[in-house]
């Protein structure tokens, strides 16, 4: 209760959770075509090149109003897209070797610029470095209201385009035939990431940003094979870590924003791989398992048809557990026997004593039939 | 040049031939971003040992660092294999998470030892000539160096010791596999070299540095050349003048040595990128314009070939003609007919273009290819 009254009359606290809720959708919604069109360490090196972006617009205007620095961070993060672009293009070279060269060639100059400035006598540059790991406490009204346009712009775009960028995430090669501009198609989609990348520098970081790409299509992609839901849960999933996140790290002393954001997103991603319907893998465990019991006592059922066919009346004869143990190697006979009791295809003559009941003969002919086994 | 100077850049440069050694290779696996999710994963071994041993520069620390190294592989190698994401959304899922860990941990109880945030991702490379390594009574040189040059050996012995191994499983996985050879145990011995060198170079040059050496020159020698020895060596040769231009360009501007270092690096290709002499972009553009031309020449041959002694030479083989049959701009169609008369293709008889010997061969031999 206290959060939630500290929440509607904090400031800083409305500004960070808001703030994180925009980065979380707009990220979200954006790194599902990424993930699908398989880049998604591109994420990785846009937020890292968008470094040099902010100090040169700092440096250049001498301002820290958001807009221009998210404008310099987007300038720089494009330039690197489009760079990779042009090396993959023109080169032999593979798309994880430019990734990297242009990640770390491009940090490396936001580095020394940031160095340089660093350097200044006056303090007029602090607060840059906060761009590394992120701050959300100081996150203002302004800076809600630049992430907040910027994201919801992207995300009309996407609506507009929402044919055409299905299209290109699925099948590009048919996109190209029947006469969409791919490559335009391309670029604007990257351009849109790059945005959503930006956007959320300030809160997260530019070490960390990637994680928001990642994660929560990741997560989103375990839930459904839609790719609209996709891009609403990966929204969703985004905005939660986002908002926990931030919030977590305003209220406690020495939590730093962005690795306690990509924590959050992390449980996530993990609690959906292990329980999301369908795909989790705890369900494929289970289903795994289930399979395997049912074979199990189709086995041993199957055994005693076979013990007992060679009787005049098969379902007279009775036959000990230990003979059945030694028939087939599996575990569990005694278990599958009972289960078979309650199934009424087999009765119980003695404790160790079994014998198959009129239906369990029937069921036992007919999955010797469908499977092809013959009699020894 | 100071005592100090000369071992900074004797670090650089070494702490470049050993990324360089082991980058060649995972450039050519395609596992290029392995080394930032390594470089970064690291950070968590690194505190979680110095919370056991409470000592910084305890040798522990490597040990754990390597191995965390190790278990960032093995983590995005197991989520791949669930096939619930693909290698490159399980390296960005995994990395992330495990360096935020590393940075939570470190902001929330280690503020105040020697572990900050800005030495993990720039290193101090000034300060490394400091940190000086005694033996007995003798000071014999700065740690680093020996660290690092000890690594670097290390690498150059494994690649010399698995060289056919390690060609073999790059270029080949399967016929690796069905020589008997491990694809596994290969990747996993590469990927503990990967984390060795990693853990050895980040403590003086930062992980960016680390990302940008391991890629930068494999990248920029791939430009150059396509055979491993050479490869590997041109890596080299790259990553030390990468070195110790940057160190130098650091030491004019007054800023990071790391980062002016991995700015080279970038420079370095770009050059390469537009200057190598088959695959650069300007040997491309000067072959496409020059094959422009060639091709041109080529059909002027044909056309007039096509129509050499018939009734119609007349009006086909005049220059003019060229603009309706073979659509070419009267300019184009001039200076084609000029180059063709320079290099003995046709003469011109008066009105009418007549190909020469040398001419018809050219067209004879095309309309045969």
């Amino acid at each position: 209760m206290s959060l939630f009254q500290d929440f509607l009359l904090d400031y800083t606290l409305r500004n960070v959770a808001l703030g994180s809720a925009v980065l979380g959708i707009t990220s979200g919604a954006l790194g599902v075509f990424a993930m699908l069109r398989q880049q998604s360490l591109l994420g990785d090196t846009i937020s890292h090149a968008a470094l040099p972006g902010i100090v040169l617009a700092f440096l250049v205007t001498g301002s820290k109003e958001p807009l221009v620095l998210i404008l310099g961070a987007a300038l720089s993060g494009w330039l690197a897209a489009l760079m990779i672009m042009a090396i993959i293009r023109t080169t032999h070279l593979k798309s994880d070797t430019a990734l990297g060269l242009v990640l770390s060639v491009f940090f490396g100059l936001g580095l020394v610029l940031l160095s340089s400035l660093q350097k200044r006598p006056d303090a007029s540059q602090a607060g840059l470095d906060n761009f590394l790991f992120g701050q959300a406490a100081a996150l203002m009204e302004k800076d809600l209201l630049t992430m907040a346009s910027l994201g919801g712009l992207a995300l009309v775009v996407v609506l507009v385009f929402w044919k055409e960028f299905k299209l290109l995430s699925f099948d590009p090669d048919y996109g190209a035939i029947v006469g969409f501009p791919v490559r335009s198609l391309d670029i604007l989609l990257t351009s849109l990431v790059v945005f959503a990348i930006v956007i959320g520098l300030q809160t997260v970081g530019v070490v960390l940003m990637s994680a928001m790409i990642v994660a929560p299509a990741a997560a989103a992609r375990q839930w459904t094979d839609r790719l609209s839901v996709m891009v609403m849960l990966s929204a969703l999933f985004g905005a939660l870590a986002g908002v926990a996140g931030a919030v977590l790290s305003s209220l406690t002393p020495r939590l730093p924003t962005g690795p306690t954001i990509v924590l959050c997103i992390t449980t996530i991603v993990g609690l959906s791989f292990l329980f999301a319907s369908n795909r989790g893998l705890v369900w494929h465990k289970v289903r795994h398992w289930r399979h395997r019991r049912h074979l199990q006592i189709e086995a041993v059922l199957v055994d005693l048809y076979r013990l007992a066919s060679q009787h005049a009346h098969p379902d007279q004869v009775s036959h000990a557990t230990s003979v059945l143990r030694t028939m087939t190697p599996t575990v569990g006979v005694r278990r599958s026997l009972r289960e078979l009791v309650a199934r009424e295809w087999v009765q119980q003559r003695s404790p160790n004593q079994w014998s198959l009941t009129p239906a369990g003969l029937a069921e036992a002919q007919r999955l010797v039939e469908i499977s092809g086994l013959e009699e020894a | 040049m100071a005592t100090a100077q000369l071992e900074i850049q004797a670090i650089a440069a070494v702490t470049a031939v050993g990324c360089s050694l082991v980058g060649v290779f995972l450039v050519l696996r395609r596992m290029a971003m392995m080394s930032d999710a390594i470089s970064h994963a690291i950070l968590l071994g690194i505190v979680v040992a110095f919370f056991v041993v409470g000592d910084i520069t305890s040798p522990l620390l490597v040990v754990a660092a390597a191995a965390t190294g190790l278990l960032t592989v093995g983590l995005v190698e197991m989520l791949h294999r669930t096939r619930l994401v693909r290698e490159d959304a399980a390296i960005g899922l995994v990395f992330p998470a495990l360096f935020s860990l590393g940075i939570i941990l470190i902001s929330r109880y280690a503020g105040d030892v020697h572990l900050d945030t800005d030495v993990v991702l720039l290193g101090e490379l000034a300060f490394a000539p400091f940190d000086r390594l005694i033996v007995g009574e003798t000071d014999i040189g700065p740690k680093h160096l020996y660290l690092m040059g000890g690594i670097t050996l290390v690498n150059l012995l494994f690649i010399a010791a698995f060289f056919k191994e390690l060609k073999l499983a790059t270029f080949d996985a399967g016929l690796a596999a069905a020589l008997g050879f491990s694809p596994a145990l290969i990747h996993y011995s590469l990927m503990g070299m990967v984390s060795l060198t990693v853990v050895g170079a980040f403590d003086a040059v930062g992980l960016i540095l680390v990302v940008a050496l391991m890629v930068g020159p494999p990248a920029t020698a791939y430009l150059l050349t396509d055979r491993l020895p050479r490869l590997i060596a041109l890596s080299c040769l790259f990553g030390v003048v990468a070195a110790v231009s940057g160190y130098w360009m650091a030491h004019w501007l007054d800023t990071s040595i790391a980062g002016c270092i991995a700015t080279m690096v970038g420079i370095v290709f770009g050059i390469v990128y537009l200057a190598a002499p088959q695959r650069g972009l300007v040997a491309v553009a000067r072959r496409r314009a020059l094959q422009k031309w060639e091709f041109a020449q080529t059909m002027l041959a044909i056309h007039l070939f096509q129509h050499e002694g018939l009734p119609e030479a007349a009006t086909e083989c005049r220059p003019e003609h060229l603009q309706d049959h073979l659509r070419w701009e009267p300019a184009f169609a001039k200076r084609v007919v000029n180059i063709a008369t320079d290099q003995g293709l046709v003469i011109q008889h008066g009105e009418l273009l007549v190909l020469t010997d040398n001419g018809r061969a050219l067209a004879e031999q095309a309309m045969v290819q």
